[in-house]
């Protein structure tokens, strides 16, 4: 115990449930990454299911839907997260009302993960043969049974491995999002500790972090390892 | 049996695929009958638009122009130049009376095999008893009734064609089409696959539309063959009049690839006793079909026309139970002598035709 006292005093120092505790940095970093992931996730599957739908050799073709949704996820992607954070701070404003705090980070975080999501999906779908699509229609399938019962099920495991890679990144995202003080662990390791020289701090963050994703990346692989009989 | 009117009416049916840099015309005005009952199959090489035909006829692939006629209604109707077709709800419950299985089968991955049997009849609301004997009855049918809950990745290709099979009769289709489906699988599981399709063909009078491009596999179970090339389909008729008298050169071209004939007649040109043939001796290949064969042809020739028969190769085939032979043979004795025993062979329906020599 004095070892621990010694070796991490500022760790200690910072207690758990203080206004800068490891329990709300800890809380800030759950909140942030599962909101975002919510709220991009849906954005992502409804741009990565509309691209792969409305391609040219999709199943309900559609050009100009096709061009308007490839184009909003080629440019948000193209976006610097740490600009995309500045750039759509008005857009924040007007959203949650605020622009700093971990509600403030939401926006840009679930903005700045949805086209990196989207794109997986995309590939996900892709790789469902198209043999099985056409015998879905050679027996009579409707649209939305293509979605829900073919590519749905199909992609699943896939469909999980692209979000665990997703929720690792968003993750990366939220201490970047905290280095610019929305809170959280990231916040934790960059304002306390690296601007304080409190280097024992950032350790134990960056620790507390690779944890983190450590958790989903194995929850990740059990899940996507049950849902394939490929 | 033709007093019906057929299952399946393809009438003038024109493919024509436009791509930015060409036009592709993969189906020409090709018009085809198939009625109750029968296993049609089509033939020929790769691209030549056979799965293209075979897709309009439940709309997979929209013909551009004809008429696309399934059990009396009407899918794709030409209006003068002016194509229309079914609305596509409709559509959806006409593809229920029309099975299809395919090369690679086309299993969903991720579903056991009575999940992906039951898939196309989903919207029937079955009780779980209902359904649990619907796929029982069916994974009998093709006689893979144990492997009801295991995954496509857990059966062999020949298992998998079974349950695909399943699968597209679990509306109860009165048509199958079959493209490319024993392509991928060994000699032997194709052997079985083609069997079990006759036995659909023969128990429930499933009639059969046989995409494939192994003359063999319409040897073993169709009764209409078409052969295809470059959009067209080239020749027609019933397996027996193909087999036995082929007009087109791709069509001998299949043939050969079923029969022994083209090795058999490679071997006997190369044997010294035909490379030192003496005149007026000659190799001739006598071809029979039917009834023919029962007469004790060969043996009566040395006895009437002192001419003796040397049987190099002999191949026997049994097409829609009719026998159908090729001989090929050395005529040897007196040039008038041959001439009359030629003109007997083919007084008795024996197609004669002379590989080596010279009749004087
Ligand atoms: N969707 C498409 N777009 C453009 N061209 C196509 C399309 N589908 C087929 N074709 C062309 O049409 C022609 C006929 O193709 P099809 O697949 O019907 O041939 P096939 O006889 O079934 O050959 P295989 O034995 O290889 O399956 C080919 O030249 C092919 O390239
Ligand atoms: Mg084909």
């Amino acid at each position: 115990m004095n070892w621990i006292t010694k070796t991490f005093p500022n760790v200690i120092s910072l207690g758990w449930s203080t206004d800068q505790g490891w329990g709300l940095a800890i809380y800030q970093t759950l909140y942030m990454t599962f909101t975002s992931a919510i709220v991009g996730g849906i954005l992502g599957l409804i741009f990565g299911f509309g691209l792969v739908l409305f391609a040219e050799d999709g199943i309900i073709p559609n050009r100009p839907l096709y061009w308007i949704l490839d184009k909003i996820v080629s440019i948000f992607r193209a976006i610097p997260f740490i600009i995309l954070l500045a750039f759509i701070m008005p857009f924040t404003l007007f959203l949650v009302h605020t622009t700093i705090g971990v509600n403030a980070a939401l926006v840009p975080l679930s903005l700045g993960v949805f086209p990196f999501y989207a794109r997986q999906v995309q590939n996900a779908l892709i790789s469902v043969d198209g043999g099985i699509i056409e015998a879905a229609h050679a027996f009579g399938a409707t649209t939305s049974e293509i979605i829900f019962k073919v590519y749905l099920r199909e992609a699943l495991a896939d469909l999980i491995r692209v979000s665990t890679v997703t929720l690792i990144s968003l993750v990366g995202l939220t201490a970047m999002a905290g280095a610019i003080g929305s809170g959280g662990l990231g916040n934790t390791a960059i304002a306390i500790g690296y601007n304080r020289f409190q280097s024992d701090v950032t350790l134990v963050a960056t620790l507390l972090i690779i944890i983190f994703i450590f958790i989903i990346q194995f929850v990740g692989d059990f899940l996507a390892k049950i849902a394939s009989h490929k | 049996m033709t007093e019906q009117s057929p299952i399946i009416q393809l009438e003038n049916i024109d493919v024509i695929f436009e791509q930015k840099k060409q036009t592709v015309h993969a189906v020409k005005n090709v018009s085809l009958d198939i009625y109750p009952g029968d296993i049609y199959g089509i033939v020929g090489y790769s691209g030549a638009g056979k799965s293209t035909l075979v897709r309009t006829i439940n709309l997979l692939q929209k013909p551009t122009h004809g008429n696309v006629v399934v059990k009396g209604t009407n899918l794709a109707s030409d209006n003068g130049g002016n194509e229309t077709y079914i609305s596509s709800k409709d559509l959806r419950n006409e593809r229920k009376k029309i099975g299809m299985i395919f090369q690679h089968f086309n299993l969903m991955n991720e579903r056991t095999v009575a999940q992906n049997v039951l898939f196309p009849i989903a919207h029937l609301k079955l009780s779980k008893e209902q359904r649990q004997q619907k796929v029982t009855e069916l994974l009998e049918l093709v006689g893979l009734a144990d492997r009801a809950n295991a995954y496509p990745s857990q059966l062999s290709g020949g298992q998998k064609q079974r349950v695909a099979i399943a699968r597209a009769l679990a509306s109860e289709p009165e048509i199958l089409i079959s493209d490319e489906a024993t392509s991928a699988l060994d000699p032997k599981t194709t052997n079985s696959i083609l069997l079990l399709l006759k036995k659909l063909n023969v128990e429930l009078g499933l009639t059969i539309v046989l995409i494939t491009h192994e003359m063999q596999a319409v040897k073993e179970i169709a009764n209409k063959v078409a052969v295809m090339e470059n959009g067209e389909v080239i020749e027609r008729g019933s397996l027996l009049e193909i087999f036995t008298a082929p007009q087109k050169q791709l069509t001998k071209d299949f043939i050969d690839t079923a029969t022994n004939l083209e090795d058999g007649l490679r071997k006997v040109q190369n044997q010294t006793i035909v490379e030192n043939l003496q005149s007026p001796d000659v190799l001739v290949q006598l071809s029979y079909a039917g009834s023919s064969t029962d007469e004790p042809l060969i043996s009566t020739l040395f006895k009437d026309f002192n001419v003796s028969a040397n049987i190099l190769f002999g191949n026997v085939e049994i097409l829609q139970n009719t026998p159908v032979g090729t001989l090929i043979t050395i005529l040897s004795g007196q040039s008038t002598d041959i001439k009359a025993a030629i003109a007997s062979i083919e007084a008795n329906g024996v197609k004669v035709s002379i590989l080596k020599g010279a009749l004087a």
